[in-house]
Formats: C-alpha cells, structure tokens, sequence
C-alpha cells in the first residue's frame, strides 16, 4: 500500500528539483506522441534542442520569446500569492499593448528616453485599469475574479479589432487590420545586433527582481502573502484588506500591460489582433513551474520559450506539427502539478497486514 | 520520578462482564519519538474508561491505531465478535474498525458542512445506489436516540449554520446511530453546558449500563472522576497509571499526567481601576446567528471578567466587537475611554487592545508563515518593524527571540512555520503577541480550548499576571473549571443576552449553569 505522508518542511533542493524533474518528465512523455506520429524522437530531441539553445540566433530568439512570457508569469504569480486568481492576463496585455501604440505611433514627440518610458508606463497603466473592473466587482459584491477576469479578455480582444479596423487602422496597411507604425523614439533597442531580442528582456527581469525584494522584504509584500495565507487570520490583525487587494491588481495587471506594451515597442513595432500567441495564458503556467516565485518566474519563463522555438525548428524540420510545443507546456503543467505532490509529501511504501 | 502501575479489576459487586476489545503491547513510533510504548488497554462491556494523558502522550497516537488509521509496529488489537470471543482486527483499515462495532467522536469534527444534521447522521450508512437519503424508519431511529440521548438540535438545517455545540452534538448522534459496541469520545463536553454535560454523563450512563463500553477522553478532571469507574493515564507515550477512579481526586491525577505538582492559584485583584471597557444596551450581530442583544457590561482595569456560556450564543459577536471586527447597531460601546463606532481592527490594536481569538488555526495564525511573521503580524503597521515600507528583518528577529524565551514557546526558532508547533506552543505566540505590548484591556476568547494540562496553567498564569499588571481583561469561556480559575467576576450569555457579572466567590458550578442557561441565580450582585 502507498501512503503520501506531508512532509514538515519542503526542503530547498526538492523545491528546486520538482519544476525541474517536471520539465524533463513533460519532454519525456512528448517523445510518445512524437514516436506514433513516425518521427525519429531522438533526433527530434536534438532539433528541440538546438532549435532553442543551439546557436545565438535560437538562443535570442528564445530570449525574445521569455520576455512577454517573465511578465505574464510575474502578473499570475504575484496576483495568486494574494489569491486573486487573475486568468485576465492576455487581455490586460492587449489593452498594454493598445494604450502603447496610443502614445507611440506619433501623437506625442519626445525624445526616446522620454517617450519609451512613457509607452511602457502607458501599458502598464491600461493592463491595471482593466484588472480594477474585476476587482470592484469582487470586493463590493463577491463576483469571482476568475470568471470576470476570463470573460474581459474576449471583451478586450474584441475592442482591439475593432480599433484596428477603425480609428487605429494604417491607412498605408493595404486594408490589413494593423495600427500604424511605433515612431522610431518609442521603439525599444535591440540587445544584439540584427536579433530580436530587446531591452524589454532586462526590463522583465528587472521586474522579477523587483516583485521578489517586494514580496519578501517590504510591508507591503508581508501584507499580500498574509492575505493570501490567510485571508481571515490577516483581516483579524488588522491588515487593510482592500489596499493590499487594489495594490495586488495593478501590480498583476500592470505586468500584463508590460508584456503587451514591449511586444509592441520591441518586437512587432505596430499592433495587430494576433499580437500574443496566448502568453497571457502561458503565463499561468510559468507561474506554476515557478512555485509563484518572482525569480522563478525567469528560468521558467525560458524554459517554456525554448520549448516553443526549438519545436518551430523541430516541426520545420522532421515534419511534425508544432502543436507539440502546446503539448510539453501543458504536460509540463499537469507535471508540474504532479511534482508539487510530491515535494509537499512523502510517498512511504507500507506493506500491508497478511489479512484481507 | 516513577508512578508504579496500578492496576484494579472490576468494581466489587458488579457480574462478570465481557472483555469487548483488548490492546496488547501496542507499541508505534515515529522517527525517534517513541509514541506508545506498549500499552496494554481491556475493555469490558459496559465499562466507562477515561484515557487521561497531556498532548503529546500518546492518546491521540493510541486511538489513531485503535481506529485503523495508523499501523502499530507492534502490539495487537483485539476485538469481541459476534460470539463474543476475541478476535484480532486487521490493523491499518478503518472499516474493519467500523464493521467491528467501535465507534469515535473527534475533538475536531468530520461533518460535512453543505449537508444537514440527518444527513450527516446517515451518511455512509446507506448503499450509495439508494434513492433518497433516509427513509421514515432512518428518521425514526434518528429521533428516537435523539430524545433517549437528550441531545437536542435541529437536525434539518445544514451543518455550517450549527454552532460548535450543536456541531458536536450531531457528532455524538451520528455515532450513536452506527449501533457501536465501543464509542471513544474525545473530549466530548468542552462544549457543553454544566447541565447538558451532566445530561450527557447520564446518557453515557444509561448507555453502558446497556453493555457499550465506552471510552472516555477528556482534560476535565472533575468530570472525569465523577463519570468514570476506571482511570488510565498516559505520559509520554507510556501507560504510568491503570487504577479504578474510587479514591482519586484531581491533584493526583493531574501529578500522574504532568509528572509533577501544577497549581494555578487564583489570587484576589490588587485593585481595580477605572473601567476600560463598558457596553450600555449594545445590539450587534455577526453573520444570521450570533448575535448580541442589549448587552451592558462594565470591565474595569485590574480586573477578570468571564463570560460563561455555550458558544453561538453572543460571544462570537461579543468577541468580534474588541477584535475590531464588528460594530454596535445600536446602544454605546466604549473601549478604554473611546466610543467605537466603525469595524477597524488595526485601531483596536493601536488603542491598546490585546486580542486573543478563538479559533487560532484560522484567525490567530497563518499556518505557513514563520513565529516570526505571525508575531508581528499586527504590530507592522506601527514603525517598530519597518522602515519607509521595508521590513526591519533583524529587529524582528532579535524581537521574537526574545518573546520565544519569555513565553517559553518550544520551537526550533523564530522562522520555524507556526504550523509546526503543537497547539499549546502556538497559543503561546498568540499570547505573546496580544500581551507583549502591555495592553490596558485583554480579550482572550477560548484561550486554553483543546490545550493540555501543563500549556493551560501557563497561560493562565500569563492572563492573571496581564490583571496584575493593570489591565482589564475579558474572559469568554465555555470551560468553567477555566473561568472559577480566573475570574474575579462572572456573567452569563445566553441567546445573545448578557446576564449582569456577579462576584465569582457568590457562585457555584449550579448558579453559573443557570446564569448559562438565562436564568436567574437568585443572588444578589
């Protein structure tokens, strides 16, 4: 008989170790897919591989990729700690990304120090105020942030569309539904020479290290793991309930609106309707492969790039579709879940008496 | 020092009676703690046992391999079947535990919350393919114990509008209704009033003059010595006592479980000074159920009030009011010398309010955080911890250390998860937390329930030296051991009605049932 015993005390290794071994499991159990649709799995490994990490060219791609996914995964993983159970990234991103090509596509002219700022405070000011809706509703009246949350993102969706085939729409497009082009002093500098990679990578993993100091060090932070430990034990010391839910929002929300902002002013330069290939959602589960640490949130963030990259190479190459990347994030997830068990409890094998 | 083992056969007189179950050097450990230490335990038919013992000394561990839950590592559980001749039941599996007759009440309740009292009570006991949930003859049954146990409450509305009490009530029908051969009660009157615990030893009585065996836990001793014809007594994980009840009173029997002589002595108030808490007709109500009605109470400084009472009858909303966490509709309540109008427990803090909660699991404690952060989980917004929002790590620290040492909380240090400690370490930083700040008034809501006998006398110790200090402190208590310990003066709650506080010496265990029940005692305050 197997018994799962909790442990005390999740020592540290095995907090590291479980996301980890959970990665590793998720690629392992891809290799079934892979091996019934007839590819060669070794070198289809080889491909995910080299695909993502493999040359400077992969490994900046990946990094490209890692940066809307760091800020996603910093907006669930600080909203769920308070257990404000934000799913709403993806539209607060696309409402980021409106409220950049606002200010960016030439109403304003500044200089980039000026203007690049502004775009990215611009985002973040979008992606929270589109998480407040949610938020009042669910301290006045006790509507689940889930479902509001959820439901915003096809409403924002939406609304984007309908800015880019109306007010918002480049006239110079050739009727494609896509805004104007950001001014050259909002865009982002590149980090290397003729790659994608952008300074919204360091400003990410600025953010990361900014929640992390945040979480675990300042009052603040104290008051959002409190409230999420325990709501009840937390309002009975008299920790201001709904400042530390609002502060909680426009963090998490704000991060959302960063990702979509950068996206735009590093990596896409205008704002088209399929902007983001579901981050806001992958999001979520970086944020679960990073036990909702902040700092977490970067190596995962890349793992779940790479995985995305290298199996573009791998599906360009051997032939197999790259849904397979969807594959190992999701199995990744369930993996990380299954991890998660495992680190909290001990798995004892207890032999059972001799009587039926 | 070392109590011989004593041991006594059956009260003189009575017929021989049938051993139900036999425990046989049962022996369990964990990692290096030795939990039981080959316990032998008989059992006879009608037998009422009291398994006394602090936390920690192995009851819970006993009971647990008894039930099926644990696995001993040695040892052997007998059972009487049908025949009646014993038989060894499978260790490790709970429905062979249920199957042979042995029933159990927990402390902590196993209800499930969305459904009502009947179908608690019927739960499981019924194919899950049968439609409906209990027919008329279910309904019969129920009500039929229900009126032989005297254990009244109203089993048709779901289980999370009861009260505590009422809670335990359905727990204790719940098991009657399975026809158990042998029923464990784990401290089954914590919650009930003088009365109705004396309603419960006579059912208890009648039952097992019908032949169950019953055993009995519990921290009252009183009730213990009254109830029981046989005492077995636990210490760190060993059997150190097995004698009959006759001839025991309760000092020995709190030295054969602690080990050594542990006296609370209540001592006369040094002085008592302007009032620091008084409600005048003060109407309020948390939630459908608890409510307070046009309450008036005077608590001055220096001095213990208790309020004795069954819980869901005010004291949740008479609690809630100090925490912070309510406020009066109607009438005036005054905290040392302000009038409080609006909910804010940060300012009830400020004022100098020291809160002890009831439930410190839920709202006293975040389990996964450390002592450290739960210690100054009330105090950061004051400048003592940070500094322009950042937390002061190493003044924490320095600070819980030194609260660790005064309070005498046994931990592996100050960012140990608070979850870890045992529940009287745990009440400890709670105390520490209210009183550290030398509050001018003191709310301890519940503050021993469910704590063993040495972690209860240090906490009212602690209570008694905050009196001393000055401040005035609240006591709301279902234990009336704990509130004649304590108090200086004594008020009843009943319905949300607020008796006047009488002098504690012009009462008895009877006058404080009645001023619990809502009537008048008939002295003069």
């Amino acid at each position: 008989m197997i018994r799962f015993v909790r442990r005390e005390a999740v020592p540290f290794w095995l907090s590291l170790a479980a996301p980890v071994g959970a990665g590793l499991a998720a690629l392992l159990l891809t290799a079934v897919p892979l091996a019934i649709s007839g590819a060669p799995i070794g070198r289809g490994f080889a491909l995910l591989f080299e695909g993502s990490v493999g040359s400077v060219f992969a490994l900046t791609e990946t990094m490209a990729r890692a940066t809307p996914l760091i800020f996603t995964g910093l907006a669930a993983a600080v909203a769920f700690r308070a257990k404000l159970w934000n799913i709403g990234a993806e539209g607060q991103l696309y409402a980021g990304a409106l409220a950049a090509v606002v200010v960016g596509t030439g109403a304003i002219a500044a200089p980039p120090f000026v203007l690049v700022p502004l775009v990215l405070l611009a985002g973040a000011a979008a992606g929270a105020g589109l998480l407040m809706g949610p938020v009042f509703f669910k301290s006045r009246f006790g509507a689940d942030e889930v479902v509001t949350t959820l439901l915003m993102n096809f409403i924002v969706i939406l609304f984007v569309q309908m800015m880019l085939e109306g007010p918002l729409k480049d006239p110079l497009s050739l009727g494609w539904p896509q805004s104007e082009p950001m001014v050259d002093e909002a865009v982002l500098p590149k980090l290397v020479d003729r790659m994608r990679v952008h300074a919204g990578l360091l400003v990410a993993i600025a953010c990361a290290i900014a929640s992390h100091v945040l979480l675990e060090r300042t009052l603040w932070g104290f008051q959002i793991r409190a409230v999420g430990e325990s709501a009840a034990a937390a309002r009975y010391a008299g920790v201001p309930m709904g400042g530390t839910l609002l502060r909680v929002a426009l963090l998490s929300g704000g991060f959302a609106g960063l990702a979509g902002a950068c996206e735009v002013a590093g990596l896409k330069g205008y704002l088209t309707a399929d902007l983001s290939p579901g981050y806001g959602y992958a999001g979520i589960v970086v944020a679960m492969l990073a036990g909702l640490s902040p700092l977490g949130v970067i190596p995962a963030a890349l793992f779940v790039a790479g995985v995305f990259v290298g199996a573009d190479t791998m599906s360009r190459s051997i032939g197999v579709s790259n849904y397979l990347a969807d594959l190992v994030v999701a199995m990744s997830l369930l993996c990380v879940i299954v991890g998660g068990l495992f680190a909290r409890y001990e798995v004892r094998f207890v032999r059972r008496g001799a009587q039926a | 020092m070392t109590y011989p083992t004593q041991t006594d056969g059956t009260s003189a007189g009575a017929a021989p009676r049938s051993t139900v179950l036999s425990l046989r050097g049962i022996t369990k450990r964990f990692g290096a703690l030795l939990a039981n230490d080959a316990i032998d335990l008989d059992l006879r038919a009608g037998e009422i046992v009291a398994l006394l013992g602090e936390n920690g000394a192995g009851k819970t561990t006993l009971m647990n391999i008894l039930f099926g839950h644990y696995v001993a590592d040695a040892g052997e559980v007998r059972v009487a079947g049908p025949d009646g001749a014993l038989a060894p039941l499978p260790p490790g599996s709970a429905d062979a535990a249920l199957g042979a007759g042995i029933g159990m009440v927990h402390q902590h309740f196993t209800l499930a919350e969305n459904l009502s009292g009947f179908e608690n009570i019927v739960l499981g006991t019924r194919p899950l393919w049968s439609p409906g949930i209990g027919g008329r003859a279910a309904r019969a049954k129920v009500a039929r114990i229900a009126a032989d146990s005297g254990l009244g409450v109203d089993l048709d509305v779901s289980v999370s509008r009861l009260s505590v009490g009422e809670k335990q009530r359905v727990e204790i029908l719940k098991a009657l209704y399975r026809d158990v051969k042998v029923l464990i009660l784990d401290e089954p009157t914590a919650v009930l009033t003088p009365q109705e615990a004396e309603g419960l030893a006579d059912t208890v009585r009648s039952l097992a003059s019908r032949g169950l065996a019953v055993i009995f836990i519990s921290h009252k001793l009183n009730e213990v010595i009254s109830l029981c014809e046989r005492v077995v007594v636990l210490r760190g994980g060993a059997k150190v006592a097995d004698r009959a009840t006759a001839g025991a009173d309760r000092a020995t029997l709190a030295e054969l479980m602690v080990g050594r002589s542990i006296e609370v002595r209540h001592s006369a108030p040094r002085g008592v000074g302007e009032p620091v808490l008084t409600l005048d007709r003060v109407s309020a109500a948390m939630g459908r159920r608890d409510r307070l009605v046009d309450a008036s109470l005077d608590l001055r400084a220096g001095e213990i009030v208790g309020i004795a009472g069954v819980s869901g009858n005010g004291q949740g909303t008479l609690a809630a009011l100090l925490a912070g966490l309510a406020a009066p509709r109607s009438g005036r309540l005054s905290v040392l010398g302000e009038v409080i109008t609006g909910e804010d427990p940060r300012a009830m803090v400020a004022r100098g309010v020291g809160r002890v909660p009831e439930d410190r699991h839920r709202e006293g404690s975040i389990g996964a955080m450390s002592i450290a952060e739960n210690f100054v989980l009330e105090r950061l917004q004051g400048g003592d911890f940070q500094r322009l929002g950042f937390l002061a790590r190493s003044r924490i620290r320095a600070e819980t250390e030194r609260v660790i040492a005064a309070f005498d909380v046994r931990c592996s240090g100050p960012d140990a998860p608070i979850r870890l400690l045992s529940g009287g370490n745990m009440q400890k930083v709670i105390l520490a937390r209210a009183l550290d700040g030398r509050p001018r008034l003191v709310l301890a809501h519940q503050p021993t329930r469910g704590l063993d006998v040495a972690a209860t006398a240090d906490i009212h110790r602690r209570l008694l030296d905050a009196r001393d200090r000055g401040a005035g402190v609240l006591l709301i208590s279902e234990d009336l051991d704990e509130i004649f310990a304590l108090a200086d003066r004594i008020a009843g709650i009943h319905h949300g009605e607020l008796s006047r506080a009488f002098p504690a010496g012009s009462l008895d265990q009877r006058s404080v049932g009645l001023l619990m029940a809502g009537q008048d005692p008939g002295i003069a305050a």
